[in-house]
């Protein structure tokens, strides 16, 4: 065989490659970007402005953790063919898939209210009514929802995830120093010592990366997809990539910040891209552009990872495939969960930018419990068979069960004890 | 109140369902995830003050 046979057979064999995936593609790369949502684009511009880039190096150990996490509800969902919430019931009993369920719907509305507020806050910069921006965004999300597939669903969050991306060329045209963002954000360093603040900061990262809501979802998505045990290399690609691109982006906004803003102190994504566009009016615009993006995104997933445990859970149908008056219920818990956050930004002198923050640390918080139960799963052999975790996989996850709890107790003994730690 | 009850009976249904757990765990094992359980709410219990304490 010559050599151009060899490259024309090379090349139409990656492009099959690539046309598989980008069948399978979706869940993993969807429910990663969507967690760059309204509260995690506030976190990584305060991060920004509080450390500069010296908490890059940190925000690049969150890779693994989000892919061994996430990657773990890949095969549970293409093996059991179950949601998340049925799978904790159906193997630990009723009353941990109550507390679980629980969990996930408080954490759920709490992270949609934040969704809204960034939203809110983004469209203000425009000269947007906050109500107008309500009753925009849950007309659009009726529109997305109600087309009953699950495919045009995906792709459209898919263009939304593609949008998330403005921030990289946002941290081009702020012309950071690419040496001292090597120098000092790529060796482990704790800026400004330990205390209080720096726990908190380090949770509220961890917190917009790996959330509870991501572990329903994602299986939840992998079932809807119809995905087989076939497909858990392509949905560990989707994954790894999805893991790649919302650090990428994180660490994309951090620069913005850390670059135009540094010891400012940042509140919300919305002041910080409206000081932005005081120096540079298009950095300004990408980030209130994005922190559009990130809400609509977030918003879209969350309220779908609750409507998704409730049907498993209750027996409703609950899939996107289905119209309207055959799963009235699904339909109905989505709607339900949208307006009553929709509403709290609306109400007058609510703390908003305090409950953005606050909703991240508690989300992490409670995501120990999750990932206990999600490991335990992932270790039954009659239903995992060989693709049950490894010795490996389960000192991973171990450790990163660990280390968030030891992170929230030190936050929480800053509480207690604030001069303990200076 | 038709709805009410209707909701009751499916709680109740689904209790029943899910009443015993598929994997089997040990005493120290439950004993373990209710006391993982029990001290993550009350680091949640402490956030939640210091919000109250930052509105106020």
């Amino acid at each position: 065989m010559n050599i151009f046979a060899r490259i024309y057979y090379s090349l139409r064999k990656a492009w099959k490659a690539v046309r598989l995936y980008l069948v399978i593609a979706g869940p993993g790369i969807v429910v990663m970007v969507a967690d760059n949502d309204a509260g995690g684009i506030t976190t990584y511009a305060a991060t920004g402005a509080k450390y500069r880039y010296a908490l890059i190096w940190f925000l690049l150990l969150l890779i693994p953790v989000a892919y061994y996490v996430q990657e773990m509800t890949v095969r549970l969902g293409a093996v059991t063919k179950r949601g998340h919430a049925e799978a904790i019931f159906d193997s630990f009993g009723a009353f941990w898939g109550w507390f679980s369920l629980l969990d996930l719907m408080i954490v759920d509305w709490l992270t949609l209210v934040t969704e809204f507020i960034g939203m809110t806050a983004a469209l203000a910069i425009f000269g947007v009514p906050p109500w107008i921006t309500v009753a925009g965004v849950v007309a659009l999300m009726a529109v997305i929802v109600l087309n009953g597939r699950y495919w045009t669903w995906e792709k459209i969050a898919l263009l939304f995830c593609a949008l998330n991306l403005v921030y990289i060329p946002g941290a081009f045209l702020v012309h950071p120093s690419i040496h001292e963002i090597l120098r000092t954000g790529l060796v482990p360093n704790f800026a400004g010592g330990f205390d209080g603040q720096l726990f908190f900061y380090l949770m509220a990262n961890i917190g917009t990366t790996i959330a509870p809501w991501m572990l329903f979802f994602q299986q939840s998505a992998v079932v809807d997809k119809g995905m087989l045990e076939k497909d858990i290399p392509w949905g560990r690609f989707d994954t790894i990539l999805g893991s790649v691109l919302t650090v990428l982006v994180a660490i994309f906004i951090v620069v913005v910040t850390g670059t135009v803003l540094p010891g400012v102190e940042i509140d919300s994504a919305a002041q910080a891209a409206e000081q932005l566009m005081t120096t540079d009016r298009y950095v300004g615009t990408f980030l209130a552009i994005g922190l559009f993006d990130a809400g609509l995104l977030g918003a879209i997933c969350i309220s779908l990872a609750s409507s998704w445990a409730f049907g498993e859970i209750f027996g409703w149908a609950h899939s996107l495939n289905t119209k309207i008056r055959e799963a009235p219920w699904f339909y109905a818990s989505y709607f339900l969960t949208l307006l009553t956050a929709g509403a709290v930004v609306l109400i007058p002198g609510a703390p908003l930018v305090l409950i953005t923050l606050f909703v991240q640390v508690i989300a992490v918080t409670l995501l120990p419990a999750a990932l206990v139960f999600l490991i335990l799963l992932l270790n039954d052999k009659a239903t995992m068979g060989e693709y049950r975790n490894t010795l490996a996989q389960n000192v991973t996850g171990g450790f990163i069960v660990i280390a968030i709890v030891v992170l929230s107790t030190l936050y929480g003994v800053s509480v207690m004890f604030p001069s303990l730690f200076g | 109140m038709n709805t009410f009850r209707r909701l009751q009976a499916t709680i109740a249904d689904i209790n029943r369902r899910y009443q015993t757990p598929r994997i089997a765990m040990s005493p120290a094992v439950r004993l373990s995830l209710m006391a993982l359980r029990v001290y993550l709410l009350f680091l949640v219990a402490l956030m939640v003050y210091r919000f109250v304490v930052l509105v106020s």
